[in-house]
């Protein structure tokens, strides 16, 4: 099966804050094949609780079946799928690049459009911080391609529901 | 109440008696040697078993006849992971069990100390719930939650893991009723909506069919499904666990569906317009070839486990709830059927395809079923191992009772049948003798149980079905891998009667079917302990009416083909 031409859910989680949480959770995707793209683990403002938010792609249905078993797990208060749902999704990436002073120009202009910022810069490399959707940090990485990328790294998607709503 | 320097292990023992646990089944060891301790001044009683399999297995067979929680008590590192095999046959058959494991002390976590293994992470996928303890005044709260999820909503096996430190250490934390456990939901009814687009549906059926699972019986609706089938006037199947939760000798049941059930119960599946699902998951072993599995009939799932829904097959109406419960609601709404056609075909169908086995020949384990089936007038407990023996004494031990064949499902655990056995002897309340079949394959693996049933004296009948073959393995070789019997030779086997003998217990050998129905009375009239009754069977029987795994219902063979057949598609 190939799962990357599926689509991608976005799946947020209300789960107990204990050890092994994250195991079971884990299970959950590796009993079936699945991989887990992405992954944010955040407290929450009670302490008992934390935050999870899982990007997968794969079937459908088969995805279906992991959010009801996430539900059945004891540590899971609630699994929800936000995919196309009105949230705002944030994912934040530090890109390393390697440069010459001439370079330096065109890449703080690609800054400035894409409202980056720089939170490293020496003589020959820059850290390029960047956050927005999915798409918006794709985009930059690709840009950013022409010149020399040393390391790249990016958190998961951070998701919250819009309006008064918990998420 | 608050308790004063008590030590952990203390704390666990009280909680056991407050949960109302009399009984635990276990092995002890170095990290366990606190509980042990502390179970000598408890009432509790403990049953010493011969490996932490049998003890995980009696705690089982246990549960499954008493309907309560069943509880192992083993030691840390290889205590523990022999514990595993149990754990998961309690899993897939839905059986609530506490197993407590011990453990090297919290320091030594992760250290690879003596005995030390990662228990909890090893059985993430075989538990409902589990708990690693770290501080004594955790233990109130655990051993209350651990049991509260093993038996409530859809049961299953929790595993506790106690550090020696902890069981050791002093708990000042009260004994207390709360717990915290805001993501675990029980259903209970279903809602209204879904019972009444049910109910509408049922009303319109003119075929329907019952299909009662497991599930039923652990909620306990044996009267509400009868008064249901009665009033509607629908014909009941039943799954291999579920038999018994439906009268057998009720003129409406058509027994066991699926691979090996009746030829009547497939016919229904295959021609009704209404199936309705009560406490079954749509196991493969019953649908065979899901794409064409009552393709055009109406399909209603009753499932306590919200994540039963959609996930083998997609129903017109899911009813996410409690079995007793959403039978009750839907009653009112439904009305008697204009079913007495239906239900004269299906009688018919019963009538005209009876199971039947060959009456020529050798001793075949069939006649030993029903046997003492008539010996008993059905009035008997009755255990078996896996494989050939388990399909024929599902097919010819009828079952009038709930909670009175047990055996191990979903996961086919062989040697299930004699620690089980021994565990359901030990919860039997109902004066009737309990009895179990094993093949030879599956009695090996777990006999060392006999020490711990001769201790005991406990009056089990065990019945070795003995064909020197790994019966079921070589009936698939033979229908479809062209009769090349691979690493199915039992050679090799003891002789049954002596090994009985040398642990004291009563040794009777059955060769001819003559000589059947002597013996097995001369067994039921021995209660100073365990009879093993050795069954010499013939060799190659197989198993008829059979489904080849992953085929549609309508390729059910009904005796042995004459041609060789296609590999199955399905699993195993």
């Amino acid at each position: 099966m190939n799962q990357n031409k599926d689509f991608a859910h976005s799946i947020s989680l209300l789960v107990a804050n204990r050890p092994g949480v994250l195991v079971r959770i884990a299970l959950v995707f590796s009993r079936r094949g699945y991989n887990i793209d992405s992954l944010v683990v955040s407290p929450t403002l009670n302490p008992e609780f934390s935050r999870m938010n899982i990007v997968a792609r794969g079937n459908p249905e088969i995805l279906m079946q992991i959010i009801k078993q996430l539900e059945k797990l004891v540590d899971v208060v609630h699994a929800k799928d936000h995919t196309n749902m009105n949230v705002v999704e944030k994912e934040l990436a530090l890109i390393k690049l390697s440069c010459s002073s001439e370079e330096r120009t065109e890449i703080l202009q690609l800054c400035e459009h894409f409202k980056a910022s720089t939170v490293d810069m020496t003589e020959n490399s820059m850290i390029i911080q960047i956050t927005g959707n999915t798409d918006k940090i794709d985009a930059m990485k690709n840009l950013c391609s022409k010149f020399e990328i040393v390391e790249y790294i990016r958190t998961g998607k951070v998701i919250m529901l819009r309006g008064k709503d918990k998420t | 109440m608050s308790q004063n320097n008590l030590s952990g292990a203390q704390v666990v023992i009280e909680c056991l008696k407050r949960e109302g646990v009399d009984i635990i089944f276990g092995y002890p060891g170095g990290s366990a040697i606190p509980m042990f301790d502390a179970l000598l001044d408890s009432t509790i009683k403990m049953v010493l078993s011969r490996h932490e399999q049998g003890a995980t297995h009696m705690a089982d067979g246990y549960a499954r006849e008493t309907g309560k929680v069943g509880v192992a008590l083993v030691t840390s590192g290889p205590g523990a992971t022999n514990t595993f095999t149990g754990i998961y046959t309690a899993m897939m058959d839905s059986i609530p069990l506490v197993v407590l494991t011990a453990q090297t002390t919290t320091p030594n976590l992760g250290k690879d100390a003596f005995q030390e293994c990662d228990t909890s992470g090893m059985t993430f996928a075989a538990v409902k719930h589990s708990y690693l303890v770290k501080d004594p005044n955790e233990l109130p709260r655990v051993m209350k939650e651990a049991f509260h999820i093993a038996r409530t909503g859809r049961p299953g096996p929790v595993l506790i893991d106690l550090p020696k430190d902890v069981t050791a250490g002093v708990c000042t934390a009260p004994f207390t009723d709360e717990m915290n456990l805001p993501g675990y939901k029980i259903p209970g009814a279903a809602p209204a909506e879904a019972i009444e687009k049910a109910a509408a549906l049922i009303n319109k059926a003119k075929r329907p069919l019952l299909l009662v699972g497991h599930g039923a019986m652990i909620s306990d609706a044996c009267r509400q499904v009868k008064e249901f089938a009665e009033k509607l006037n629908a014909p009941v199947t039943s799954t291999l666990l579920g038999l018994g939760t439906f009268p057998s000798s009720h003129d409406l049941s058509l027994g066991m569906l699926g691979m090996h059930g009746t030829v009547y119960a497939n016919k229904a599946v295959l021609d009704c317009d209404l199936i309705m699902s009560i406490g079954s998951r749509w196991d493969d072993r019953i649908t065979g070839k899901l794409e064409v599995f009552c393709k055009d009939a109406v399909k209603i799932h009753v499932d306590i486990d919200p994540a039963e829904e959609n996930k083998v097959l997609q129903p017109d109406v899911f009813l996410c709830g409690d079995a007793k419960l959403v039978l009750e609601q839907l009653l009112p709404l439904v009305s008697k059927l204009d079913t007495a056609e239906w239900v004269k075909t299906c009688m018919n169908w019963k009538k005209r395809y009876p199971l039947t086995y060959p009456k020529q020949g050798g001793l075949r384990m069939q006649h030993i079923v029903h046997t003492l089936w008539e010996t008993t007038q059905g009035k008997a407990v009755v255990t078996s191992d896996v494989g050939q023996h388990q399909m024929w004494v599902a097919q010819f031990f009828k079952t009038d009772y709930p909670r009175q064949l047990h055996n191990s499902g979903g996961a086919g655990t062989m040697g299930f049948g004699f620690p089980g056995a021994i565990g359901a002897a030990f919860g039997n309340k109902t004066g009737w003798p309990v009895c179990c079949f094993a093949g030879d394959g599956g009695f090996q693996m777990t006999m060392a149980e006999m020490a711990t049933a001769c201790i005991h004296k406990l009056p089990i009948k065990i019945f070795v079905m003995d064909n020197k073959y790994l019966g079921m393995v070589r009936q698939w070789q033979d229908l479809f891998y062209d009769k090349r019997y691979s690493a199915v030779d039992m050679v090799g086997n003891p002789d049954f009667v002596k090994f009985a003998e040398a642990y004291g217990a009563l040794g009777l050998r059955i060769k001819r079917p003559a000589d059947a129905e002597r013996i097995i009375r001369k067994a039921l009239e021995y209660n100073d302990g365990p009879v093993l009754i050795h069954c010499e069977c013939e060799k190659e029987d197989n198993v008829f009416p059979m489904i080849p795994a992953g085929a549609p219902i309508s390729s059910m063979i009904t005796e042995p083909p004459k041609t060789q057949l296609e590999k199955p598609t399905g699993s195993t």
